[in-house]
């Protein structure tokens, strides 16, 4: 028995959860897949009062278009997203980053919307919503608000959430059919953590790059958008001078820190390989 | 709201009514409640795998669930797949081709090893290694247990036919 003793409430609405929520402020923490969460309180480094589940909610179990954008719910698996053919077809770089999460165990039970929120600095998912422009919906007693992801992504573990709010749901911005995309990482072993990827997509039409979205995790305290190495491949021919110029700008941006699996020179060269790699290999593996 | 819950759970085909703590994890409900040793407990962070179970029929580490969340589940474990008599063809596999040492990894490996073949009768080398990152092996080296996989799902299927 080795978390602390909490409360336990599984509301079986969206309005029940944020109700919970209000009751109890910051000892509450919304418990969904927990495959973050409770190794955490396994190791008593978390230590919430109040544990408001939220898979009994099924109406926060869905996958959905929005005008421009696809929209998935707080209760929706990352295996069932990874697998969901309209998350296939309209957010390809989706499921590529989700087949990087975790493990197939933990992906069978971990939510896209619950890997947000925790905001690890190592985690695909946040790279991913940075750079399908994604918006985090929060929902709290007082009404629901939308917060682009680079807004919400603060530092490692911090997001934007305010006590009593829920991620209730994540809206991607739909990719054009004409797009391509990437996900690359690298790590030192099967069932680890990577030490560092990007997350990327791109368009060009008449041989001019006409879109590009770069984000890095792995390679400061929180997801990074790589801005600048996208302006370097925009109206360009995305020939090797426009990609060593986005991979210049790139490496300039990142701010790594070194750890025993990697050092810092070690990542802030690698977010170069891999988006060069991505760009010239395209689909990624 | 404090204080113990009632949590009814179907184990291995049969339903089981508890009280629980809502701190109680799964897999220490299965061992100490319900007496189901079979599944172990490693590292109790989710990294190893030895206590998977088949939730709701996928694989999923029973250290990283509060039994009182998964009330009203489908749950089977390493004591569901022999019968009296027979091992499971996957236990089978496992014991002919030396896929185990110590063993104390085997029942996640195993239940693994059922999501897969049960979703891909036939998987190639690639995905059964895949599948098998789930669970982590300090004895075998793993080239056994690949092949063991790989050899039950023969079995598997030839079963089916006959």
């Amino acid at each position: 028995m080795k978390p602390t003793p909490f409360s336990f409430v599984a509301p079986e609405t969206l309005d029940e959860v944020v109700a919970a929520l209000a009751a109890h402020g910051e000892d509450a923490r919304i418990l969904a897949g927990g495959q973050s969460l409770v190794p955490l309180m396994n190791l008593r480094l978390a230590r919430p009062e109040v544990l408001v589940s939220i898979n009994r909610c099924g109406e926060l179990d869905y996958i959905r278009l929005s005008d421009d954008r696809l929209v998935v719910g707080a209760l929706v698996r990352q295996i069932d997203a990874e697998t969901s053919p309209l998350v296939q077809a309209e957010c390809p770089l989706l499921a590529k980053g989700l087949r990087h999460v975790g493990l197939p165990a933990t992906r069978n039970r971990g939510t896209v919307c619950g890997s947000l929120a925790h905001c690890d600095p190592l985690a695909e998912l946040p790279a991913v919503a940075l750079a399908l422009e994604a918006e985090l919906v929060l929902t709290s007693v007082a009404g629901e608000r939308r917060v682009p992801a680079h807004d919400f992504f603060v530092a490692d573990m911090t997001t934007c959430i305010e006590p009593g709010e829920i991620v209730s749901a994540v809206a991607f911005k739909r990719q054009d059919p004409s797009e391509r995309s990437a996900l690359l990482e690298v790590s030192n072993g099967g069932n680890v953590f990577p030490v560092g990827g990007v997350a990327l997509r791109w368009a060009s039409a008449g041989g001019t790059c006409t879109l590009a979205r770069i984000a890095a995790f792995g390679v400061g305290s929180v997801a990074q958008r790589l801005v600048d190495a996208e302006d370097a491949l925009v109206g360009t021919d995305l020939g090797p001078t426009a990609i060593a110029a986005s991979v210049a700008a790139a490496r300039n941006a990142v701010n790594p820190t070194g750890d025993m699996h990697a050092d810092a020179e070690y990542r802030r060269h690698l977010v170069g390989v891999l988006l060069e790699r991505g760009l010239l290999e395209g689909e990624g593996p | 709201m404090t204080g113990e819950h009632e949590v009814t759970v179907t184990v291995n085909g049969r339903s089981r009514r508890s009280r629980v703590e809502p701190r109680r994890l799964l897999v220490d409900y299965l061992r100490h409640d319900l007496g189901l040793t079979g599944t172990h407990i490693g590292c109790e962070q989710g990294v190893c795998g030895a206590c998977t179970v088949l939730l709701d029929g996928r694989t999923a580490r029973s250290c990283l669930h509060f039994a009182v969340a998964v009330d009203g589940s489908d749950i089977r474990t390493v004591e569901d797949l022999a019968d009296l008599d027979a091992l499971h063809p996957i236990q089978e596999m496992f014991h002919q081709k030396h896929a185990l040492q110590c063993g104390f990894c085997t029942p996640g490996f195993l239940l693994t090893t059922v999501e897969l073949l049960e979703s891909t009768p036939d998987p190639d080398e690639a995905a059964i290694r895949e599948a098998l990152m789930n669970n982590v092996c300090r004895c075998t080296g793993y080239a056994n247990i690949v092949d063991a996989v790989a050899e039950a799902a023969v079995e598997l299927r030839r079963g089916q036919q006959s």
